[in-house]
């Protein structure tokens, strides 16, 4: 039971980090038809630079508070994603709204492993230890679960942000915007939206949201590389399409089940394998259930769209 | 050879003859020229070569069936495990390579099928994550599939493998007649390059065969190729298999050469660079193919060797080291290939093309 519990905010908290970039893949999608691949490795750039951030920090002003300092390395961190979304979206992808099916896919993938490289050469192969400003020590276990302090405010931050995000989208003009812009560019354009500026403005936006998430990632583990946004990438497209690609809520509540599997998986693998699998194997549950669900339901739990728009 | 004579273009051209000739000359004197820079460079020929079976591979699945896969280093990997497992001696198995060669190839083709069946009704960015995923997964178990039971001796890989003997012949040997030596290098050089040639032969009769034109069909629009009859079902099987195939058997010939195998050499990174190989020199076309990845194998090399002096001269350290180099050219190559020449180095030809890179008018993505 205590493990059950354990794993359940394991996983919510793990989940509430993919649902974030989650969001960011699934508004693209929903506006573009383009999985940005590259969006995972933003999450990258958004964990590193906070890094450097809190680095130079701690190098200036020794005796700063760490919640200060934190909030310091989001606003350095942010911006940086926001400005690298914003070039990719200009420079390449803009480029090639009008191009054959597999050009942007396969630029996406060419801008992955571009920030991987520059990444690569910026901070080195190394693993840095990303300092936790957060306690990542549990607190008083309640019920035998034990809770740290970084996993609540992981917790309570994604919520705000995922609030906030709805709130944008269903709320104000910009959102009104994109929506109309999703469903139709053309159409929207003639009613005088600016759909460049929209669809700009989406990359942007899921560029913080890659950030934020970024800095979650690396308190919780207490580790950030150039390579470590690729795999949390994919698991939030697996995310996005488990919940209905193009759907904000969709892409929340796949991002929470697809956390949740995968720690009730990684936990108890072992046994329901007769101890041949052991939890190295966790990062294949994503694959798998993205199998299984694009192949059994392509639309996801909450989405209408179709998974072949030939 | 016809089809690689767009290879050459200028000459091609004028002169497909010559050109056909110039690319055999080539072909056979490449490794006694690379040999003037050194050893190593023949070694870098031969890996190239491996390349451009793997790209010849892709291309078929990518290219002509127009199904993106990026998990196709899997395939590679097959093939090159089971010839580790067949003859090493992690199991103690020495099997011959006449034996084990077919075995990798059909081992990788069923790997093909297994990944086929599920992602038929798959298209376009769908299919190309699931094929990812597979990569991954495999990459995965042969990484951990060394508990509880020692299968893949996990990311330690396996060595020892034997090298590659036809008919009590051993490549990895040098070679004496009279005073005259042949390194085992150029064995293989020459040994792979009859697998490559056989490989071209192969593809471009299966290109202009009915299958290579309901590939086409299929590619070009699924609708209307299963509405004239075509079974797209098998097709797609077809296309995943015969490419694995491909894959399987330079799996094979890689895990020989090398005599070491580990999972580090199948990752993503391989994928990509393969994939890249078949963008940049052109979809869909076999010269394409083998130009693309002789140069995007040969390039990362050329720049080891001139870009590490060259940083030492004007920083005093090593700024960007080769692999570094790779990466980014690789990655330069993709994204620069799609905005500025998305039909790639050597466009394929009109009536196997994409439609889709032929000029049209422009419509609005839904």
């Amino acid at each position: 039971m205590e493990t059950l519990l354990q794993q359940l905010i394991n996983g919510l908290t793990i989940g509430s980090v993919y649902a974030l970039v989650a969001l960011g893949y699934t508004m693209v999608y929903g506006i573009l038809g383009l999985i940005n691949f590259a969006h995972g490795d933003l999450v990258m750039v958004g964990a590193l630079s906070a890094l450097q951030t809190m680095m130079f920090l701690m190098g200036v002003a020794p005796g700063m508070s760490p919640i200060a300092m934190l909030t310091l390395a989001l606003l350095v961190a942010m911006p940086v994603c926001m400005m690298l979304g914003f070039t990719m979206e200009r420079l390449a992808y803009r480029r090639l709204r009008n191009a054959p099916r597999l050009a942007p896919l396969i630029t996406a993938i060419g801008m992955s492993f571009l920030l991987q490289t520059i990444a690569m050469i910026l901070w080195g192969r190394s693993y840095h230890t990303f300092p936790q400003l957060i306690s990542t020590t549990p607190l008083q276990p309640i019920a035998g679960v034990f809770i740290t302090p970084v996993q609540i405010a992981i917790l309570i931050t994604s919520a705000l942000i995922m609030v906030a995000l709805i709130l944008l989208v269903t709320r104000t003009r910009v959102g009104r915007a994109m929506r109309a812009t999703a469903e139709n560019h053309k159409v929207a354009s003639l009613m005088g939206v600016d759909t460049n500026a929209v669809i700009a403005m989406t990359f942007v936006v899921g560029a913080a949201l890659a950030a934020v998430a970024g800095v979650m990632f690396a308190s919780n583990y207490g580790i950030a590389h150039y390579g470590m946004g690729f795999m949390p990438g994919l698991k939030a497209f697996t995310a996005a399409v488990l919940g209905g690609i193009g759907n904000l809520g969709g892409a929340m509540l796949g991002g929470i089940t697809l956390g949740l599997v995968e720690s009730f998986g990684a936990g108890y693998i072992e046994d329901l394998s007769f101890g041949f699998l052991n939890s190295s194997y966790q990062d294949i549950f994503a694959f798998i259930i993205l199998g299984l669900v694009l192949i059994f339901r392509p639309t996801g739990l909450l989405g209408e769209r179709v998974s072949d728009r030939a | 050879m016809n089809e690689l004579v767009a290879a050459v273009p200028w000459l091609g051209r004028r002169n497909p003859m010559a050109a056909r000739w110039l690319i055999i000359v080539l072909a056979l004197a490449a490794p006694l020229i690379a040999m003037m820079f050194g050893r190593s460079w023949v070694r870098v020929l031969d890996f190239a070569l491996l390349y451009m079976m793997l790209a010849l591979g892709l291309n078929v699945v990518v290219g002509f069936a127009g199904l993106l896969d990026l998990g196709y280093i899997a395939f590679y990997a097959v093939g090159a495990y089971t010839f580790a497992f067949l003859a090493s001696p992690h199991f103690g198995v020495h099997w011959p390579f006449w034996a084990v060669l077919p075995l990798g190839a059909a081992f990788a083709a069923l790997a093909g099928i297994a990944l086929g069946f599920p992602v038929l009704r798959l298209r376009g960015d769908y299919l190309a994550i699931v094929t990812l995923g597979f990569g991954e997964i495999i990459r995965i178990f042969m990484n951990n599939l060394n508990y509880p039971i020692n299968i893949t001796n996990g990311p330690q890989g396996i060595n020892m493998i034997d090298p590659i003997v036809l008919f009590g012949w051993d490549l990895s040997r040098t070679l004496k007649i009279g005073d005259f030596t042949i390194n085992s290098l150029y064995l293989y050089y020459y040994f792979f390059l009859l697998c490559v040639a056989g490989s071209i032969l192969l593809i471009q009769r299966l290109q202009i065969s009915r299958i290579g034109r309901a590939w086409a069909a299929m590619r070009d629009d699924e609708l209307a190729a299963k509405a004239i009859g075509i079974n797209i079902r098998n097709m797609k099987l077809l296309a995943f298999s015969l490419g694995a195939t491909f894959g399987g058997v330079a799996g094979c010939l890689f895990g020989a050469f090398q005599g070491f195998v580990s999972p580090e050499s199948f990752s993503l990174m391989e994928s990509i660079a393969v994939l890249t190989m078949v963008v940049f020199g052109g979809m869909g076309n076999i010269a394409g193919a083998v130009v693309g990845a002789l140069v995007l194998a040969l390039l990362p090399e050329v720049l080891r060797d001139i870009a590490v002096p060259i940083q030492q001269m004007l920083f005093d350290r090593v700024l960007l080291d080769p692999e570094v180099l790779r990466m980014l050219l690789l990655s330069l190559a993709m994204i620069l290939m799609m905005l500025l020449r998305p039909v790639g180095l050597i466009p394929a030809k009109a009536r196997y093309a994409h439609p889709e890179h032929l000029p049209r008018k422009k419509e609005a993505r839904p």
